[in-house]
Protein backbone atom coordinates (compact mmCIF):
# COMPACT_ATOMS: atom_id res chain seq x y z
CA UNK A 1 0.00 0.00 0.00
CA UNK A 2 2.52 2.23 1.05
CA UNK A 3 4.74 1.42 -2.57
CA UNK A 4 1.80 2.65 -4.14
CA UNK A 5 1.43 5.73 -2.53
CA UNK A 6 5.41 6.05 -3.21
CA UNK A 7 4.89 5.33 -6.67
CA UNK A 8 1.47 7.87 -7.31
CA UNK A 9 3.32 10.87 -6.02
CA UNK A 10 6.30 10.02 -7.69
CA UNK A 11 4.27 9.66 -11.06
CA UNK A 12 2.34 13.30 -10.70
CA UNK A 13 5.55 15.20 -9.14
CA UNK A 14 7.67 13.61 -11.79
CA UNK A 15 6.66 16.33 -14.25
CA UNK A 16 5.96 18.66 -12.39
CA UNK A 17 9.89 18.62 -11.42
CA UNK A 18 10.78 18.49 -14.77
CA UNK A 19 9.05 21.38 -15.67
CA UNK A 20 10.75 23.41 -13.19
CA UNK A 21 13.89 22.19 -14.36
CA UNK A 22 13.25 23.23 -18.00
CA UNK A 23 12.25 26.61 -16.32
CA UNK A 24 9.11 28.47 -18.19
CA UNK A 25 10.75 32.03 -19.46
CA UNK A 26 8.97 35.04 -19.94
CA UNK A 27 7.15 34.82 -23.67
CA UNK A 28 6.99 37.98 -24.09
CA UNK A 29 10.13 40.26 -24.06
CA UNK A 30 10.44 43.60 -23.31
CA UNK A 31 10.51 45.04 -26.74
CA UNK A 32 7.30 43.40 -27.96
CA UNK A 33 5.49 45.52 -25.28
CA UNK A 34 5.12 48.88 -27.56
CA UNK A 35 1.63 47.68 -27.67
CA UNK A 36 0.86 47.10 -24.41
CA UNK A 37 2.67 50.51 -23.44
CA UNK A 38 0.25 52.50 -25.27
CA UNK A 39 -1.78 54.09 -23.33
CA UNK A 40 -5.32 52.45 -24.53
CA UNK A 41 -4.24 49.43 -23.06
CA UNK A 42 -3.58 50.77 -19.14
CA UNK A 43 -6.38 49.45 -16.85
CA UNK A 44 -6.65 52.59 -15.20
CA UNK A 45 -6.45 55.60 -17.59
CA UNK A 46 -8.23 57.67 -15.86
CA UNK A 47 -8.46 57.03 -12.08
CA UNK A 48 -10.21 59.79 -10.35
CA UNK A 49 -12.59 59.46 -13.03
CA UNK A 50 -13.26 56.00 -12.25
CA UNK A 51 -13.11 56.22 -8.92
CA UNK A 52 -16.05 58.57 -9.53
CA UNK A 53 -18.06 56.33 -11.26
CA UNK A 54 -17.56 52.99 -8.90
CA UNK A 55 -19.05 55.82 -6.30
CA UNK A 56 -21.89 56.25 -8.39
CA UNK A 57 -22.72 52.57 -8.98
CA UNK A 58 -21.83 51.45 -5.41
CA UNK A 59 -24.48 54.26 -3.95
CA UNK A 60 -27.28 52.61 -5.56
CA UNK A 61 -26.24 48.98 -6.17
CA UNK A 62 -26.21 46.14 -3.30
CA UNK A 63 -22.53 45.07 -4.91
CA UNK A 64 -19.24 46.63 -4.07
CA UNK A 65 -15.48 46.06 -4.57
CA UNK A 66 -12.98 43.90 -6.40
CA UNK A 67 -13.57 46.88 -9.52
CA UNK A 68 -9.51 47.51 -9.22
CA UNK A 69 -7.04 46.11 -11.40
CA UNK A 70 -4.32 44.71 -9.84
CA UNK A 71 -1.71 47.40 -10.74
CA UNK A 72 -0.34 47.88 -14.34
CA UNK A 73 -0.55 45.53 -16.50
CA UNK A 74 2.04 46.56 -19.21
CA UNK A 75 5.50 46.16 -17.09
CA UNK A 76 7.44 47.51 -19.84
CA UNK A 77 10.01 49.48 -17.81
CA UNK B 1 -29.70 62.12 4.59
CA UNK B 2 -30.26 59.23 1.65
CA UNK B 3 -26.85 59.80 0.91
CA UNK B 4 -24.78 58.89 4.10
CA UNK B 5 -24.65 55.04 2.63
CA UNK B 6 -22.85 56.79 -0.79
CA UNK B 7 -20.51 58.42 1.72
CA UNK B 8 -19.72 55.73 3.58
CA UNK B 9 -18.88 53.57 0.61
CA UNK B 10 -17.52 56.29 -1.26
CA UNK B 11 -14.58 57.18 1.32
CA UNK B 12 -14.25 53.28 1.10
CA UNK B 13 -14.33 52.76 -2.28
CA UNK B 14 -11.56 55.64 -3.30
CA UNK B 15 -9.33 54.78 -0.48
CA UNK B 16 -9.47 51.04 -2.07
CA UNK B 17 -8.80 53.11 -5.73
CA UNK B 18 -5.80 54.73 -4.38
CA UNK B 19 -4.40 51.70 -4.26
CA UNK B 20 -4.78 50.49 -7.33
CA UNK B 21 -2.94 53.63 -8.96
CA UNK B 22 -0.11 51.60 -7.75
CA UNK B 23 2.27 50.74 -10.85
CA UNK B 24 5.40 48.21 -10.49
CA UNK B 25 9.17 49.13 -11.60
CA UNK B 26 8.72 52.81 -12.18
CA UNK B 27 6.27 55.27 -10.02
CA UNK B 28 4.23 57.34 -12.33
CA UNK B 29 4.78 60.62 -13.73
CA UNK B 30 4.18 63.93 -11.49
CA UNK B 31 0.59 65.55 -12.49
CA UNK B 32 -1.84 67.98 -11.27
CA UNK B 33 -6.24 67.15 -11.92
CA UNK B 34 -8.58 69.36 -11.67
CA UNK B 35 -12.09 67.42 -12.12
CA UNK B 36 -15.77 68.57 -12.34
CA UNK B 37 -18.86 66.31 -12.01
CA UNK B 38 -22.73 66.54 -11.87
CA UNK B 39 -24.99 63.71 -11.71
CA UNK B 40 -28.60 64.02 -12.03
CA UNK B 41 -31.62 61.88 -11.54
CA UNK B 42 -33.85 60.46 -9.12
CA UNK B 43 -34.52 63.68 -7.99
CA UNK B 44 -31.32 64.53 -7.22
CA UNK B 45 -28.34 66.78 -7.89
CA UNK B 46 -25.02 66.25 -6.93
CA UNK B 47 -22.34 68.57 -8.05
CA UNK B 48 -18.66 67.50 -7.28
CA UNK B 49 -15.18 69.71 -7.25
CA UNK B 50 -11.80 67.72 -7.25
CA UNK B 51 -8.38 69.05 -7.15
CA UNK B 52 -5.58 66.04 -6.92
CA UNK B 53 -1.65 67.11 -6.75
CA UNK B 54 1.07 64.06 -7.17
CA UNK B 55 4.88 64.80 -6.64
CA UNK B 56 7.73 62.32 -6.68
CA UNK B 57 10.20 63.30 -3.90
CA UNK B 58 12.58 61.22 -5.38
CA UNK B 59 12.48 58.45 -7.98
CA UNK B 60 11.55 55.92 -5.68
CA UNK B 61 8.92 57.78 -3.27
CA UNK B 62 6.08 59.64 -4.01
CA UNK B 63 2.83 62.01 -2.24
CA UNK B 64 -0.13 62.75 -3.56
CA UNK B 65 -2.85 64.45 -1.84
CA UNK B 66 -6.53 64.81 -3.36
CA UNK B 67 -9.52 67.58 -1.90
CA UNK B 68 -12.94 66.94 -3.14
CA UNK B 69 -16.15 68.35 -2.11
CA UNK B 70 -19.81 67.13 -2.95
CA UNK B 71 -22.56 69.38 -2.93
CA UNK B 72 -26.12 67.70 -2.88
CA UNK B 73 -29.32 68.65 -3.09
CA UNK B 74 -33.02 67.61 -4.24
CA UNK B 75 -34.93 65.27 -2.80
CA UNK B 76 -34.89 60.91 -3.53
CA UNK B 77 -38.03 58.58 -4.09
CA UNK B 78 -37.70 57.77 -0.56
CA UNK B 79 -37.21 61.24 1.14
CA UNK B 80 -40.33 62.02 -0.98
CA UNK B 81 -42.14 59.81 0.67
CA UNK B 82 -41.59 61.00 3.87
CA UNK B 83 -41.99 64.86 2.57
CA UNK B 84 -38.55 66.35 3.25
CA UNK B 85 -35.65 67.51 1.05
CA UNK B 86 -31.77 66.81 1.16
CA UNK B 87 -29.34 70.05 0.74
CA UNK B 88 -25.37 68.81 1.94
CA UNK B 89 -21.88 69.22 1.28
CA UNK B 90 -19.57 66.61 2.08
CA UNK B 91 -15.83 67.78 1.85
CA UNK B 92 -13.26 64.56 1.88
CA UNK B 93 -9.52 64.66 2.50
CA UNK B 94 -6.47 62.58 0.95
CA UNK B 95 -3.49 62.03 1.21
CA UNK B 96 -0.92 59.13 -0.14
CA UNK B 97 2.74 57.96 -0.04
CA UNK B 98 4.23 55.76 -2.51
CA UNK B 99 7.49 53.77 -2.10
CA UNK B 100 9.36 52.10 -4.64
CA UNK B 101 11.90 49.34 -3.85
CA UNK B 102 13.25 46.91 -6.93
CA UNK B 103 10.45 45.24 -7.99
CA UNK B 104 7.67 46.25 -5.27
CA UNK B 105 5.77 49.35 -4.35
CA UNK B 106 4.29 50.12 -1.02
CA UNK B 107 1.63 52.24 -0.63
CA UNK B 108 -0.07 54.00 2.46
CA UNK B 109 -2.95 56.39 2.52
CA UNK B 110 -5.35 58.00 4.87
CA UNK B 111 -8.68 59.55 4.21
CA UNK B 112 -11.37 61.85 5.60
CA UNK B 113 -14.94 62.39 4.73
CA UNK B 114 -17.06 64.75 6.70
CA UNK B 115 -20.85 65.91 6.24
CA UNK B 116 -23.02 67.33 8.90
CA UNK B 117 -24.95 63.63 9.27
CA UNK B 118 -21.68 61.56 8.62
CA UNK B 119 -18.28 60.98 9.48
CA UNK B 120 -15.90 58.45 7.64
CA UNK B 121 -11.82 58.20 7.95
CA UNK B 122 -10.12 55.43 6.34
CA UNK B 123 -6.54 54.04 6.62
CA UNK B 124 -5.26 51.71 3.85
CA UNK B 125 -2.14 49.67 2.50
CA UNK B 126 -1.13 47.35 -0.28
CA UNK B 127 1.60 46.11 -1.94
CA UNK B 128 1.92 45.75 -5.59
CA UNK B 129 4.57 43.13 -7.07
CA UNK B 130 6.08 43.14 -10.36
CA UNK B 131 7.53 39.51 -11.16
CA UNK B 132 8.32 36.98 -13.89
CA UNK B 133 9.77 39.09 -15.89
CA UNK B 134 7.19 41.58 -15.45
CA UNK B 135 4.57 39.98 -16.96
CA UNK B 136 2.45 39.51 -14.06
CA UNK B 137 1.97 41.87 -11.26
CA UNK B 138 0.11 40.51 -7.71
CA UNK B 139 -1.16 43.09 -5.52
CA UNK B 140 -2.91 42.60 -1.78
CA UNK B 141 -4.42 45.21 0.00
CA UNK B 142 -6.02 46.10 3.54
CA UNK B 143 -8.87 49.16 4.59
CA UNK B 144 -9.95 50.25 7.66
CA UNK B 145 -13.10 52.35 7.63
CA UNK B 146 -14.54 53.98 10.74
CA UNK B 147 -17.89 55.55 10.30
CA UNK B 148 -20.12 57.65 12.89
CA UNK B 149 -23.77 57.86 11.35
CA UNK B 150 -25.90 60.66 12.69
CA UNK B 151 -29.64 61.68 11.82
CA UNK B 152 -31.07 64.89 10.74
CA UNK B 153 -34.05 65.13 12.79
CA UNK B 154 -34.23 68.88 11.76
CA UNK B 155 -34.52 70.18 8.41
CA UNK B 156 -32.21 71.04 5.12
CA UNK B 157 -31.89 74.68 5.94
CA UNK B 158 -32.01 73.62 10.51
CA UNK B 159 -30.56 70.22 10.65
CA UNK B 160 -31.06 68.92 14.01
CA UNK B 161 -28.21 65.66 14.43
CA UNK B 162 -28.73 62.70 16.41
CA UNK B 163 -25.63 60.49 16.17
CA UNK B 164 -27.16 57.28 16.08
CA UNK B 165 -24.16 54.84 15.76
CA UNK B 166 -21.29 53.72 14.39
CA UNK B 167 -19.74 50.92 12.23
CA UNK B 168 -16.68 49.20 11.27
CA UNK B 169 -15.51 48.52 7.89
CA UNK B 170 -12.56 46.25 6.84
CA UNK B 171 -11.80 45.31 3.27
CA UNK B 172 -9.65 42.64 2.11
CA UNK B 173 -8.05 42.52 -1.57
CA UNK B 174 -5.86 40.85 -3.74
CA UNK B 175 -5.23 40.96 -7.09
CA UNK B 176 -3.02 39.53 -10.58
CA UNK B 177 -2.64 41.43 -13.57
CA UNK B 178 -1.07 38.38 -16.09
CA UNK B 179 0.45 39.63 -19.93
CA UNK B 180 -1.14 36.66 -22.07
CA UNK B 181 0.61 38.14 -25.32
CA UNK B 182 1.94 41.70 -27.03
CA UNK B 183 -1.82 41.82 -27.70
CA UNK B 184 -3.56 40.93 -24.66
CA UNK B 185 -3.59 41.71 -20.71
CA UNK B 186 -6.13 39.75 -18.26
CA UNK B 187 -6.47 40.44 -14.46
CA UNK B 188 -8.34 39.07 -11.84
CA UNK B 189 -9.42 40.89 -8.77
CA UNK B 190 -10.87 39.54 -5.13
CA UNK B 191 -12.54 41.21 -2.37
CA UNK B 192 -13.72 40.11 0.53
CA UNK B 193 -15.28 43.40 3.19
CA UNK B 194 -16.75 43.16 6.52
CA UNK B 195 -18.74 45.35 8.42
CA UNK B 196 -20.00 45.64 12.05
CA UNK B 197 -21.90 48.05 14.12
CA UNK B 198 -24.81 50.55 12.76
CA UNK B 199 -25.05 49.42 8.89
CA UNK B 200 -28.76 50.77 7.99
CA UNK B 201 -29.40 53.99 6.31
CA UNK B 202 -31.61 55.77 9.02
CA UNK B 203 -33.34 57.80 6.81
CA UNK B 204 -35.06 54.60 4.76
CA UNK B 205 -38.15 53.30 6.44
CA UNK B 206 -39.82 49.83 6.03
CA UNK B 207 -43.85 49.82 5.30
CA UNK B 208 -46.15 46.97 6.68
CA UNK B 209 -49.61 46.84 5.72
CA UNK B 210 -51.54 48.56 8.15
CA UNK B 211 -55.99 48.29 7.40
CA UNK B 212 -56.24 51.52 10.44
CA UNK B 213 -54.83 53.67 7.76
CA UNK B 214 -56.53 55.26 4.77
CA UNK B 215 -53.49 54.73 2.97
CA UNK B 216 -53.34 51.11 3.97
CA UNK B 217 -49.89 50.78 5.47
CA UNK B 218 -47.47 52.65 8.02
CA UNK B 219 -43.91 53.42 7.92
CA UNK B 220 -41.37 52.25 10.26
CA UNK B 221 -37.53 51.72 11.26
CA UNK B 222 -35.66 49.70 9.28
CA UNK B 223 -33.93 46.78 11.33
CA UNK B 224 -31.05 45.85 9.95
CA UNK B 225 -28.61 43.01 11.04
CA UNK B 226 -24.75 44.31 12.91
CA UNK B 227 -22.51 42.31 10.30
CA UNK B 228 -22.01 42.08 6.79
CA UNK B 229 -19.30 40.27 5.07
CA UNK B 230 -19.40 40.40 0.96
CA UNK B 231 -17.00 38.82 -1.26
CA UNK B 232 -16.70 39.77 -5.63
CA UNK B 233 -14.40 38.92 -7.49
CA UNK B 234 -14.34 40.50 -11.22
CA UNK B 235 -12.07 39.26 -14.03
CA UNK B 236 -11.47 41.60 -17.23
CA UNK B 237 -9.40 41.28 -19.87
CA UNK B 238 -8.17 43.72 -22.63
CA UNK B 239 -6.94 42.84 -26.29
CA UNK B 240 -5.04 45.35 -28.72
CA UNK B 241 -6.61 45.03 -31.92
CA UNK B 242 -5.21 44.63 -35.36
CA UNK B 243 -5.39 48.53 -35.90
CA UNK B 244 -4.50 50.91 -32.82
CA UNK B 245 -7.60 50.22 -30.79
CA UNK B 246 -8.44 48.27 -27.63
CA UNK B 247 -11.54 46.52 -26.47
CA UNK B 248 -12.21 45.75 -22.91
CA UNK B 249 -14.63 43.24 -21.34
CA UNK B 250 -15.24 42.51 -17.50
CA UNK B 251 -17.62 40.26 -15.47
CA UNK B 252 -18.14 40.51 -11.33
CA UNK B 253 -19.65 38.06 -9.56
CA UNK B 254 -20.76 39.68 -5.80
CA UNK B 255 -22.99 37.53 -3.06
CA UNK B 256 -22.84 38.55 0.87
CA UNK B 257 -24.31 37.37 3.90
CA UNK B 258 -27.96 39.43 3.45
CA UNK B 259 -28.28 37.32 0.12
CA UNK B 260 -27.60 40.06 -2.56
CA UNK B 261 -26.31 38.24 -5.21
CA UNK B 262 -24.99 40.66 -8.15
CA UNK B 263 -23.77 40.01 -11.96
CA UNK B 264 -22.46 42.79 -13.86
CA UNK B 265 -21.04 43.11 -17.73
CA UNK B 266 -18.96 45.51 -18.89
CA UNK B 267 -17.72 46.37 -22.76
CA UNK B 268 -15.28 49.05 -23.57
CA UNK B 269 -13.64 50.50 -26.53
CA UNK B 270 -10.96 52.63 -27.04
CA UNK B 271 -10.09 54.34 -30.44
CA UNK B 272 -7.77 57.09 -30.54
CA UNK B 273 -6.56 59.53 -33.76
CA UNK B 274 -3.58 60.39 -34.20
CA UNK B 275 -1.49 61.38 -30.73
CA UNK B 276 -4.70 64.08 -30.07
CA UNK B 277 -7.70 62.12 -29.27
CA UNK B 278 -8.87 59.17 -27.96
CA UNK B 279 -12.63 58.20 -27.89
CA UNK B 280 -14.03 55.73 -25.76
CA UNK B 281 -17.65 54.03 -25.81
CA UNK B 282 -19.15 51.80 -22.94
CA UNK B 283 -21.99 49.36 -22.32
CA UNK B 284 -22.47 48.40 -18.84
CA UNK B 285 -25.22 45.77 -17.77
CA UNK B 286 -25.82 44.96 -13.89
CA UNK B 287 -28.44 42.75 -11.89
CA UNK B 288 -28.74 41.71 -8.52
CA UNK B 289 -31.49 39.88 -6.56
CA UNK B 290 -33.16 41.01 -3.00
CA UNK B 291 -31.66 41.00 0.52
CA UNK B 292 -33.04 38.06 2.29
CA UNK B 293 -34.98 40.46 4.72
CA UNK B 294 -35.94 42.65 1.83
CA UNK B 295 -39.53 43.96 1.14
CA UNK B 296 -41.19 46.41 -0.51
CA UNK B 297 -44.35 45.75 1.71
CA UNK B 298 -44.26 43.59 5.37
CA UNK B 299 -47.53 41.99 6.31
CA UNK B 300 -47.63 43.65 9.73
CA UNK B 301 -45.22 45.30 12.30
CA UNK B 302 -42.50 43.42 13.06
CA UNK B 303 -43.35 40.32 11.12
CA UNK B 304 -39.81 39.39 10.99
CA UNK B 305 -36.34 40.14 13.09
CA UNK B 306 -34.75 42.57 10.55
CA UNK B 307 -36.66 44.14 7.72
CA UNK B 308 -35.42 46.46 5.29
CA UNK B 309 -36.94 48.72 2.61
CA UNK B 310 -33.72 49.93 1.49
CA UNK B 311 -33.69 49.94 -2.61
CA UNK B 312 -30.24 49.33 -2.48
CA UNK B 313 -31.08 45.69 -1.44
CA UNK B 314 -34.32 45.41 -3.96
CA UNK B 315 -33.91 43.17 -6.90
CA UNK B 316 -33.02 45.08 -9.93
CA UNK B 317 -31.02 46.28 -12.68
CA UNK B 318 -29.29 48.93 -14.28
CA UNK B 319 -27.83 50.05 -17.86
CA UNK B 320 -25.34 51.90 -18.83
CA UNK B 321 -24.16 53.68 -21.92
CA UNK B 322 -21.16 55.85 -21.81
CA UNK B 323 -18.71 57.68 -24.35
CA UNK B 324 -15.85 59.99 -23.13
CA UNK B 325 -13.12 61.50 -25.27
CA UNK B 326 -9.86 63.40 -24.26
CA UNK B 327 -7.44 65.69 -26.29
CA UNK B 328 -3.62 65.78 -25.49
CA UNK B 329 -2.50 69.21 -25.57
CA UNK B 330 0.89 70.52 -25.18
CA UNK B 331 3.03 68.35 -26.78
CA UNK B 332 5.89 70.37 -26.70
CA UNK B 333 5.54 71.29 -23.29
CA UNK B 334 5.16 74.99 -21.87
CA UNK B 335 7.31 76.09 -19.05
CA UNK B 336 7.09 73.24 -16.26
CA UNK B 337 4.19 71.32 -18.29
CA UNK B 338 5.46 68.46 -20.19
CA UNK B 339 1.36 68.08 -21.60
CA UNK B 340 -2.12 68.18 -20.76
CA UNK B 341 -4.65 66.59 -21.31
CA UNK B 342 -8.96 67.50 -20.96
CA UNK B 343 -11.36 65.03 -20.78
CA UNK B 344 -14.89 64.96 -21.12
CA UNK B 345 -17.27 62.10 -20.40
CA UNK B 346 -21.06 61.79 -20.37
CA UNK B 347 -22.65 58.23 -18.97
CA UNK B 348 -26.82 57.36 -19.16
CA UNK B 349 -27.93 55.22 -16.78
CA UNK B 350 -31.38 53.65 -16.65
CA UNK B 351 -32.53 51.86 -13.19
CA UNK B 352 -35.44 49.35 -12.93
CA UNK B 353 -36.55 47.86 -10.19
CA UNK B 354 -38.39 44.62 -9.91
CA UNK B 355 -39.77 44.72 -6.31
CA UNK B 356 -39.41 48.72 -5.32
CA UNK B 357 -42.31 50.42 -5.64
CA UNK B 358 -43.01 54.17 -6.39
CA UNK B 359 -45.59 55.23 -3.15
CA UNK B 360 -44.37 58.70 -4.32
CA UNK B 361 -47.61 60.95 -4.16
CA UNK B 362 -49.60 57.32 -3.66
CA UNK B 363 -49.25 57.52 -0.06
CA UNK B 364 -50.63 61.07 1.12
CA UNK B 365 -53.83 61.41 -1.06
CA UNK B 366 -56.73 61.21 1.69
CA UNK B 367 -58.12 58.71 -1.49
CA UNK B 368 -55.29 56.54 -2.56
CA UNK B 369 -55.04 55.57 -6.17
CA UNK B 370 -53.58 52.33 -5.59
CA UNK B 371 -53.63 49.84 -3.12
CA UNK B 372 -50.57 49.28 -0.96
CA UNK B 373 -48.50 46.82 -2.96
CA UNK B 374 -50.37 47.99 -6.23
CA UNK B 375 -48.51 50.94 -7.10
CA UNK B 376 -45.72 51.11 -10.15
CA UNK B 377 -42.67 49.58 -9.74
CA UNK B 378 -39.61 52.74 -9.43
CA UNK B 379 -37.98 53.49 -12.16
CA UNK B 380 -35.65 56.49 -13.38
CA UNK B 381 -32.98 57.50 -15.58
CA UNK B 382 -29.58 59.64 -14.68
CA UNK B 383 -26.87 61.06 -16.49
CA UNK B 384 -23.34 61.80 -14.81
CA UNK B 385 -21.01 63.98 -16.72
CA UNK B 386 -17.20 65.09 -15.98
CA UNK B 387 -14.82 67.22 -17.10
CA UNK B 388 -10.93 67.06 -15.90
CA UNK B 389 -8.16 68.58 -16.81
CA UNK B 390 -4.74 66.64 -16.28
CA UNK B 391 -1.23 68.07 -16.25
CA UNK B 392 1.83 66.67 -16.68
CA UNK B 393 4.92 67.67 -15.29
Amino acid sequence: MRLRQIFLFATLSGPLLLCGACGIQPWVKPYERDRLADPIMAWDRDAISNAYLDHIRESREGSRGATGGAGGGCGCN
Amino acid sequence: MAHRHIFARAALLAALLLIRSTIADVLPDNRADVFYSKYSGGGMDITGYSATARAKITENFAVEANYFVDKVSGASVDVLSQASVIKDTRKQKSGTLEYLHDKTTYTASYMSSVERDYISDTASFSLSQSMFGDLTTITLGFANTHNKVGDNGGTANKPDITWVGHALTRAYSGGVSQIITKNFIAGVNLQVITDAGYLANPYREIRYLDPTKAIGYTLASQVYPDTHTSTAVQVQAKYYLPYRAAVTGLYRYYNDTWGVVGNTYELDYTHPIANEWIFEGRVRYYKQGAATFYSDLFPFALSQNFTARDQNLAALDNTTVGAKVTYAFLPDGWKVFKRGTVTGDVSRIRFNYRDFRDIRDFGVASVPAYSPGAEPLYKFSATVYQLYVSMYF
